[in-house]
């Protein structure tokens, strides 16, 4: 692709960029929120089309005009979100749309047999008359990659395919990509993760505010220049910022808690536990994925209705039947799943932003107008959210900013304890950056925070006391200097015996 | 990207234009086939004419679409709401000729009883979470049948002058149900714009998870919106009854629910819930009832009209589409990337 230029009202989202990928390599698309990956794969498949520059696929130019034409071409395509129908076969969801037919009559036999062919093909060997729902998201994800290559592509594109598997998950993954590329497959890697890209890509491009910066080798690009060309700064000032983060400041361990649970528990996702966070503190709760640490953030935050234990805040006793009490009560909540428990996806950027607290004030007394749109310009400019207008719907923002939207929809009601559940899953290197940033500012400022993170490293530099949970219970508490990953990883490794 | 080219679209974009425009067509039509369309005379010191006419045949759907709009705009609909007008307007007759209640008593205790039949439909949907279009289907059937057995099935005449002036009374000329049902519609909108509830209900209805989280308290906002439904069809009912001078058990409201529905979608707003158009509804109310009455002009026998009008609804729900309205104007748009430097 040479000279790409894509324009949408009143922003430039890609401006002459050039993207190679040869066959039988696996290249990296690396770029902050909003630098234009997203947008370049979606002209790259027919989704948006181009307003200026040209494609080549295979030694001839395309242009496709929907994703189907560029299907027929040979490139196929798997999003972030799984899109695959949870309650069909993982047969029928690899032929839906292509299934053999003869006089009208589905031929199930034949659509068994394609798909595990589909399957082999990936090294997969899994029983795929069973709903795709009772398989995990690595194996739906494989899934989804056997029903994008079922008609003989050239090019797969991956769109931060490893964002919800865990570290063995994505070591599958790998597998399976390996085994595509050594057939001769040339695939798109898109992701936020930088181990992940040292391990599997041959090349890496970068774009940064919807210009290409380059395209490297990885051999010749250290990690440290890679993120100082994603950030668009020098690599000094890189680990400087680095640096900083690292020094936190211990927080108070022994004041009285402003949060208090004893033998927290519900059936089936939360084994009694208690847990307390005190002002100023960020306490973590790390452990794999699925080992209970959302189930109990929504317990907090009365999300789920818990069936045992008690919560005190600020000493007094919290039913927590419904968020609406406990926001009441100073708690804030950013659910890890921004899409469909963040976002009003049609509402504006600020009506985003002030939802909770005109719920909170109630249906009659409404926020003025331009007091809302006060807030909004305060956390906008105070958050760097970038987004043309305070009016502009919150769907058409990167997911960067969708989240900075979130965090600012809490922080507007200055919470006492804010929980945060995976806030920089799915968002850039720079991003991510002041997230921390901002929970180690907002600690220093008093407030008290839960922070939930499946990357330790994240969980070490922000945390001041860290809760180690596997198989829904809590099994460990580390505190100040003995916060490790080595330490956290094996206390979920020795639990394991 | 100049600002030039953003402005049109903008305008494009507004939510009450395709109806209006819609609208207008269908009033251009009127004008052409008879001129005299827009006059409006004064006889015996009221206003006639072709629109006052349309109007005063609106007045009993207006109050229904505008529960309607915000029964859909929370992503649910309200299929109760001809059978709940049916409910209306017989007890109050009931309860004016044989109880020979006082009017506003009679009129107090139907609509009551209506916002009654509609909490327990938001009930439904908000604790027991029954679908809405089953929780609501269960009030159509269950209120035609309570509003016939009120009146043994037989239809109750309206004699009391002062039920007979909803729908029959005039005021500085105007007919009083149409003052009343535009007044209501205008006090509704000032209430959604005063109050955060236009907000809420849209919250509610694009995301209800996020929307819960956000501590909105989403089954007090829907039974709400659903005992409001029921008033506002209950309303309905009262002006229907007193239009024709009669409580019909077995007709009133007939199929209104499809014309109110009809508006609502016509108007802008999604089945789907989230944002929505109080003014595109009302408008697409209008639209509706000025079809019919140009169908009637027309000569269409009754047992028809439904085919034009469906292909009316057809065409400007497919004006609403973006993407049809892309395919319809792309002859006449410059081509972007000719414009964009290579």
């Amino acid at each position: 692709m040479r000279g790409v230029r894509k324009t949408f009202p009143g922003v430039v989202a890609l401006d002459d960029v050039a993207f190679t990928v040869r066959s039988g390599e696996v290249h990296a698309l690396m770029g902050e929120n909003g630098a234009g990956k997203s947008t370049l794969i979606k002209v790259l498949t027919g989704v948006y089309p181009k307003d200026a520059g040209v494609a080549t696929f295979a030694g001839r130019e395309i242009a496709p005009r929907t994703p189907l034409d560029a299907e027929r071409a040979g490139i196929a395509t798997v999003y972030q979100e799984v899109n695959l129908i949870p309650e069909l076969s993982v047969a029928e969801n690899i032929m839906l749309g292509r299934q053999p037919k003869r006089a009208g009559f589905l031929q199930w036999k034949e659509i068994r047999r394609r798909a595990d062919e589909a399957l082999a093909r990936l090294g997969l060997e899994i029983d795929s008359s069973r709903a795709v729902s009772s398989y995990s998201m690595a194996i739906q994800q494989m899934v989804a990659i056997a029903r994008a290559l079922y008609l003989d592509a050239k090019l797969l594109i991956l769109d931060e395919p490893t964002s919800s598997l865990d570290e063995q998950e994505v070591a599958e993954l790998f597998g399976t990509m390996r085994r595509l590329k050594d057939d001769g497959l040339g695939i798109v890697f898109v992701t936020h993760f930088l181990d992940q890209v040292y391990e599997i890509a041959d090349h890496i491009t970068v774009l940064r505010n919807g210009g290409l910066v380059g395209e490297f080798e990885k051999a010749q690009l250290p990690r440290l220049e890679l993120i100082a060309k994603m950030l668009g700064k020098q690599v000094a000032e890189v680990e400087k910022v680095g640096a900083t983060l690292a020094i936190g400041t211990p927080g108070e361990t022994d004041g009285p808690a402003l949060l208090e649970a004893r033998g927290l528990a519900r059936t089936g996702s939360v084994a009694a536990l208690d847990l307390e966070v005190r002002r100023g503190e960020v306490v973590g709760l790390a452990g794999l994925l699925g080992s209970g640490r959302t189930e109990t953030a929504r317990l907090l935050f009365g999300a789920d209705k818990r069936d045992a234990g008690e919560v005190r805040l600020e000493g007094e006793s919290a039913a927590l039947a419904h968020p609406a009490e406990a926001i009441a009560k100073g708690i804030g909540f950013c659910s890890e799943d921004r899409k469909s428990e963040g976002i009003v996806p049609t509402l504006s950027v600020s009506e985003n932003i002030i939802l909770a607290m005109q719920a909170g004030r109630g249906m009659l007394r409404k926020l003025p107008k331009a007091k809302q749109l006060g807030v909004a310009n305060h956390y906008i400019e105070a958050l760097k959210i970038k987004t043309p207008s305070p009016e502009t719907p919150v769907e058409n923002l990167s997911g960067g900013n969708q989240q900075k939207v979130l965090l600012a929809r809490w922080l507007c009601m200055q919470p006492k304890l804010i929980i945060l559940d995976e806030p920089t899953r799915g968002i850039d290197v720079g991003a991510k950056g002041e997230i921390e940033k901002l929970v180690e500012s907002l600690r220093a400022d008093g407030m008290a925070i839960l922070f939930i993170s499946s990357e330790l490293e994240e969980v070490v530099r922000a945390c001041n006391r860290v809760a180690v949970m596997r198989d829904h219970g809590k099994i460990g508490e580390l505190v100040g200097a003995q916060i490790e990953e080595h330490a956290i990883m094996e206390l979920i490794a020795a639990h394991e015996e | 990207m100049g600002n030039s080219s953003r402005k049109p679209s903008l305008f494009l974009h507004s939510s009450v234009l395709w109806p209006a425009l819609g609208m207008a067509l269908l009033l251009l039509f009127n004008l052409i086939y008879d001129p005299d369309f827009f006059r409006i005379g004064m006889r015996d010191g009221r206003l006639y004419g072709d629109i006052v006419s349309i109007l005063l045949q609106a007045s009993k759907l207006i109050p229904v679409v505008v529960g309607m709009t915000l029964v859909i705009a929370t992503g649910g609909v309200d299929l109760s709401v001809g059978s709940v007008m049916a409910v209306a307007g017989t007890l109050a007759a009931m309860l004016v000729a044989s109880a020979s209640m006082p009017v506003a008593a009679a009129i107090l205790i139907a609509v009551l009883v209506v916002m009654l039949i509609g909490s327990v439909s938001g009930v439904l949907v908000a604790y027991v979470r029954v679908q809405p279009i089953v929780a609501t289907l269960i009030f159509m059937v269950l209120g035609r049948g309570m509003a016939m057995r009120l009146t043994k099935g037989m239809g109750v005449p309206i004699e009391n002058e002062a039920f007979l002036f909803l729908g029959g009374g005039y005021v500085l000329g105007i007919p009083f149900a149409v003052i009343l049902v535009f007044a209501f519609a205008a006090a509704v909108a000032v209430f959604l714009h005063k109050t955060a509830a236009g907000l809420l209900i849209s919250a509610v209805g694009d995301n209800a998870s996020a929307s819960r989280l956000c501590g909105i308290r989403q089954a007090r906002l829907k039974i709400g919106i659903y005992a409001f439904s029921g008033v506002c069809a209950g309303i309905a009912g009262l002006i229907a009854a007193a239009r024709v001078q009669s409580a019909e058990p077995a007709r009133m409201g007939e199929l209104l629910e499809l014309d109110a529905i009809f508006a609502v979608v016509v108007g802008g707003t999604a089945l789907t819930g989230g944002r929505f158009s109080l003014a595109g509804s009302l408008i697409g109310a209008i639209l509706i009832q000025t079809l019919v009455w140009t169908m009637q002009k027309l000569g269409v026998p009754s047992d028809v009209t439904p085919v034009p009008k469906a292909l009316v609804i057809l065409l400007v729900c497919l004006l609403q589409s973006p993407r049809f309205r892309a395919q319809l104007t792309a002859p006449f748009r410059r081509n972007p990337v000719m414009k964009a430097p290579a």
